[in-house]
């Protein structure tokens, strides 16, 4: 789990353009969206599709999605889960 | 038309043009096919949170602008305009190159949606909050003028008192090597590196204290010949009851190509006792690198001083009043720029 984790950090601040930020920055439990990270809904699209073109895990429900994206922590559960590849 | 009034010019650049305090004093000369720009810490125009999604034209785009508003002490423009040949060539490259990567599926909306042309436009008036007039124009090596065109016509109907124009390219990794390929395909293929820069400049339709220079006319056309130049360039001084005599200098977009032939028309006829001058050895080639030769020029202006790598002959002039920019590419897209001193 620990692995994943770092994995997706790694791919959250590439594909999201976090610059200043490194893997050692973003705590497990931090939110992604709003006070934490301060991503936006464009980030969340890009989430999306990383979940699906990364995992094979495909999110469709917008609900789902808003409890999925809470932190790198729920995320990395959920993707342990859910995953296809 | 009523002439429009300079009242800043700014320049991100293959040289150090960003910092107003020299003006082409240590130029860098280049060895390769590129004129890479020298991008300034864009932490101080652009907040991280903004910038982490902008291709280096957008960002380019933002300081040049911004910086040009400020010099102008202008907090927001009643319109921006931009010229630009490529647009956002980075993420269209990168969108593109996703399609084929991963066979037309997981397509991120990012690159994309920074991708259009108007981006730097759009861009630069969110970050102004600027909800005027904003228009961006891509016509080729023409681009920048039909901006400045445009800005011009604004400010002469009344429907503007300021302006923001400016024009910006980007060298993007992968259509420039193609377009490195062509050009060495060619007999007599353009020498000078391929560059990239952004240009802005803040225009009024009043002098203010801060004016130094005034655009008094510009034209757009799309074919010439060596001989027929020299005609169109007497007919364009004639509207401003001028004759080339009274140009103090001729600002040339010169490139090495067998275009040249046009420059060289000039140079050895109607403009053969005028200082002459090229620039894009400076900045490379590229669709709005005749930003580059207007900033040039408005700086001369200015200054009142020529710097040395500009130079294609020795002929001085004791003063710099009326300057003539005359760009083209490929035989194409040819623009008259008049400056003047204000």
């Amino acid at each position: 789990m620990d692995a994943l984790k770092k994995e997706l950090k790694e791919s959250i601040i590439e594909q999201l353009n976090l610059e200043d930020f490194t893997v050692e920055d973003i705590a497990d439990d931090d939110t992604l969206f709003g006070d934490g990270l301060g991503l936006d809904s464009i980030d969340a699209l890009e989430l999306i599709v990383m979940l699906d073109k990364d995992y094979g895990i495909k999110l469709t429900d917008p609900n789902e999605g808003k409890a999925v994206f809470v932190s790198v922590e729920v995320l990395a559960t959920y993707i342990a889960k859910h995953r296809t590849k | 038309m009523q002439p429009c009034y300079i009242n800043s010019a700014v320049s991100i650049s293959a040289q150090d043009t960003l910092d107003n305090s020299s003006f082409l004093e240590n130029t860098i000369s280049f060895e390769g096919q590129l004129a890479k720009a020298i991008h300034p810490n864009y932490k101080s125009f652009i907040s991280p949170i903004a910038s982490r999604r902008m291709a280096t034209g957008v960002k380019m785009g933002i300081a040049a602008a911004k910086k040009a508003l400020a010099l102008a002490e202008l907090e927001t423009p009643d319109a921006i305009i931009t010229g630009t040949g490529i647009g956002c060539i980075e993420d269209s490259e990168k969108f593109l190159n996703a399609i084929l990567d991963n066979d037309e599926e997981f397509l991120t909306p990012t690159s994309f949606i920074q991708s259009t042309h108007n981006t730097v436009g759009a861009q630069i008036a969110l970050t102004l909050k600027c909800k005027g007039y904003n228009v961006t124009y891509v016509q080729g090596a023409a681009s920048f003028e039909s901006a400045v065109l445009d800005g011009q016509l604004l400010l002469h109907e009344n429907e503007a008192k300021t302006v923001l124009v400016g024009g910006t390219d980007e060298l993007g990794k992968y259509l420039i090597n193609d377009i490195i390929l062509a050009e060495a395909a060619e007999k007599q293929p353009i020498t000078t590196p391929f560059g990239e820069g952004a240009h802005f400049f803040s225009l009024s339709q009043s002098k203010q204290n801060n004016s130094f220079a005034a655009i008094k006319g510009l034209k757009i056309f799309n074919k010439a010949t060596a001989e027929t130049i020299k005609i169109k360039v007497e007919d364009f001084l004639k509207e401003y009851a001028l004759t080339t005599e009274n140009i103090d200098a001729i600002v040339l977009g010169k490139n090495g190509d067998a275009f040249d032939e046009l420059y060289q028309s000039l140079q050895d006829s109607s403009f053969k006792s005028t200082p002459q001058l090229h620039y894009k050895h400076l900045c490379g080639e590229f669709f709005t690198a005749s930003a580059f030769g207007f900033w040039t020029t408005a700086n001369i202006i200015k200054h009142q001083h020529i710097p040395e790598v500009l130079k294609l002959n020795t002929i001085k002039k004791s003063s710099y009043k009326n300057i003539l920019l005359y760009n083209q590419l490929k035989g194409q897209q040819h623009s008259f720029t008049l400056l003047t001193s204000c």
